[in-house]
């Protein structure tokens, strides 16, 4: 089974309850997410603001950190190949990754 | 209403004391005169304080740490202060510390901004004072163990919630919400759940909610009552600090004062009446030094009536609301905003300067949140030019709540929706909510004057400019959900020649050290306020009453603060015989200046 990696800007919550708005991106992906995980899909989540060290021990992460800052976050993984930098997924974006996730055909609801 | 006097007495006193109540209202005097009281009785007490502006070293004549200290001259009493802006440094410091050098600049910076929100400091608090409660060890040599603050209820449910951590932690596929400031701590969940039995056992605690004979503190104190309660919390009591009764029958503002108190108790007697209830009455407002504390539970000597003290003291420059508008008026339109904590008058001085730019010929829409509305309904249609709307705090949440659980909810399971339904009673979530209705009204400030007696907080500002540089992501996505009310109001709030800050406080400790909090959290989102005012002083107030007299000699040293240390420039308004309502007592209010105090 495959893994996806996220690795979130600093936020203290998934919703963006705690910023200025709800991001309605961010709780779709987060809904795709658990989906995703319900399925045997590894999912695994950082966020910079709580769990640092995953971003340094991360060498594709680092660098990117080093050379672009927090604009780089997030940063999305399947396998470990980058899967999208700097924003989360649109609408269609998100169907292409649950297919690289569950393999061809498989289909998820977004 | 008649209510006996409060006075603890250790017989009837269970071993955890815990005093609530907005700033202001005397928590930290209370419990502390309540551990003297007790240790003075023969108990062993030990007082924590998490007074982050302490000045109970000042009270208790001792330098105090977060490590438990005896008291001299008071044989029994311990005492430690948590400082709870220090325990969330020392938090942040612990995820931020190690990752010096290894990550940028910029990430470290965008890292301490999210740690900075409230709930970072109330639960970084919360989880040093656990340990005192959660774990017996550590506190068995005393009878007492008496806190000036308690847990909200919000933190409260996070941690009755200690069992779902496991499985939210290890799955956290969502992200994160308002467990994840719990998460980095190094307390045991245990401990946690220790604490929320010990609370909700009434034979071991009490909770004491301290409140002023005000309607706003008595609503507030009945809101955490009904809260808390709910949680289990059940022990509980209520003592209204400061009723005052004049001994000075002939004097209009110590009147006016005891009819003020009467009146709140009158229409709060429900209340009250649910629960044990004492009060304390007002003292000299300097509570310092143990004997400073007896005199707060068991009163002075005999005062008696006296003229007017022939003060040699001379104010520091102030000037009067009508010379600040006269200065904001220039502008000719732009967005005028009144902040501090509750109670201090924000609705009143945004009322008087929004009547004053009307009655001057402006076009002004007054925008208040205001929950009786008692200001800003007495100004309907009376002033021209003027427009009034209102931001309910309540309906505003309530429809922002809806909305992330029709959205995110539906999606989840059941203990993904309570943990959602968790973040959604945070502290953050009105502040969110009602941060969009202000948006809106920030907007309309172009063409005419918009007057408003709320604000988001710095930090909600900073997380704002934080997420600027996403949201044009979005909008070059065409993706955005935010107005241009939105996009554009970090860029309006810093613009000094578009917006007003006024930092609204009492002449009092507590509400001058919250509002020089609120200067620096502004200030780090680079938005610097215009002026303070000076609400409800006694200066001037001629009162013979003796009590009233040292308390306005109390207020020099706070009006000299705020004028030296704090503000650029300082309005002065004196304290009302009258809720100043109606544009006529609101422009006479605006007129006050020290030299000839128009109301009296």
């Amino acid at each position: 089974m495959k893994t996806i990696q996220i690795y979130d800007p600093p936020m203290c919550c998934s919703t963006g309850l705690c910023g200025n708005d709800i991001d309605p991106a961010l709780v779709s992906f987060a809904a795709l997410l658990t989906q995703l995980s319900q399925k045997g899909v590894k999912v695994e989540r950082f966020n910079l603001g709580q769990q640092p060290m995953a971003f340094v021990q991360n060498p594709t992460v680092k660098a990117l950190l080093d050379k672009e800052g927090v604009d780089a976050l997030p940063l999305i993984f399947v396998d470990g190949q980058m899967h999208l930098k700097g924003r989360y997924l649109t609408d269609t974006e998100r169907e292409t990754l649950s297919h690289a996730a569950l393999g061809e055909g498989a289909e998820v609801a977004s | 209403m008649k209510l006996p006097l409060y006075r603890p007495d250790a017989a009837n006193t269970t071993r955890y004391l815990f005093f609530t109540g907005k700033g202001g209202v005397g928590k930290t005097s209370l419990s502390c005169a309540t551990a003297l009281k007790l240790a003075e009785s023969g108990r062993r007490v030990l007082l924590v304080s998490t007074d982050p502006a302490s000045n109970l070293d000042e009270v208790l004549e001792t330098t105090l740490t977060n490590q438990p200290k005896p008291i001299a001259g008071a044989p029994g009493l311990h005492a430690l202060n948590i400082n709870p802006v220090e325990a969330a440094a020392a938090y942040r410091e612990r995820l931020i510390g190690p990752m010096r050098g290894l990550l940028p600049e910029a990430a470290l910076r965008s890292m301490e901004e999210q740690l900075s929100g409230s709930c970072t400091v109330e639960i970084a608090a919360f989880d040093e004072f656990s340990g005192l409660i959660g774990n017996p060890e550590t506190t068995k040599e005393y009878d007492h163990i008496i806190f000036d603050t308690a847990p909200t209820g919000h933190t409260l449910r996070l941690m009755s919630l200690a069992k779902a951590w496991d499985q939210f932690l290890d799955k956290n596929t969502s992200g994160t919400s308002c467990l994840g400031p719990l998460a980095g701590l190094e307390k045991q969940r245990a401990i946690y759940e220790g604490t929320v039995k010990t609370l909700a056992d009434a034979s071991a605690t009490t909770l004491v909610l301290v409140s002023r004979p005000q309607l706003a503190a008595l609503h507030e104190a009945e809101r955490t009552s009904g809260e808390l309660r709910a949680l289990g919390v059940g022990n509980q009591q209520l003592v209204i600090n400061g009723m005052f009764e004049t001994k000075c029958p002939e004097d209009v503002t110590s009147q006016a004062m005891q009819r003020r108190s009467l009146a709140a108790l009158e229409s709060a007697k429900e209340f009250i009446g649910s629960l044990p209830s004492f009060i304390v009455p007002l003292r000299p407002i300097n509570i310092l030094g143990l004997g400073g504390l007896r005199v707060l539970l068991d009163g002075d000597d005999e005062v008696t009536c006296a003229p007017k003290l022939a003060t040699e003291w001379t104010p520091p420059d102030m000037e009067s609301l009508e010379a600040l508008v006269a200065d904001i008026e220039r502008q000719g339109s732009g967005v005028v905003m009144t902040m501090g904590k509750g109670g201090v008058g924000k609705t009143t001085v945004a009322a008087a300067i929004a009547v004053m730019l009307a009655q001057r010929g402006h076009a002004v829409h007054l925008s208040t949140t205001d929950p009786a509305a008692h200001v800003a309904q007495t100004l309907a249609g009376q002033v021209n030019g003027l427009t009034l709307s209102k931001i309910d705090p309540s309906v505003e949440t309530a429809a922002y709540q809806d909305e992330v659980l029709r959205t995110q909810g539906a999606q989840m399971d059941a203990a993904g929706r309570a943990l959602l339904e968790e973040d959604l009673r945070s502290p953050c979530t009105e502040e969110i909510a009602v941060f969009r209705a202000f948006a809106r009204e920030v907007g309309n400030g172009t063409d005419r004057f918009v007057v408003l007696d709320t604000a988001p907080t710095g930090h909600t500002l900073l997380l704002l400019d934080a997420s600027e540089a996403y949201n044009r992501e979005l909008q070059r996505q065409s993706r955005s959900t935010q107005p241009e009310a939105v996009m554009r109001l970090l860029e309006r709030l810093r613009d000094p020649a578009f917006t007003r800050i006024l930092l609204v406080t009492l002449p009092e400790a507590t509400p001058v050290h919250e509002a020089a909090a609120l200067q620096e959290d502004l200030r780090r989102a680079h938005i610097e306020p215009f002026a303070w005012v000076i609400n409800q002083s006694l200066l001037h107030s001629g009162s013979c009453d003796p009590l009233l007299q040292r308390r306005e000699e109390a207020e020099h040293r706070y009006l000299r603060e705020v004028v030296e240390k704090q503000s650029t420039r300082t309005a002065w308004l004196p304290w009302q015989p009258d809720e100043p309502t109606g544009p006529d007592a609101l422009a006479r209010l605006a007129e006050s200046n020290l030299l000839t105090p128009s109301s009296l």
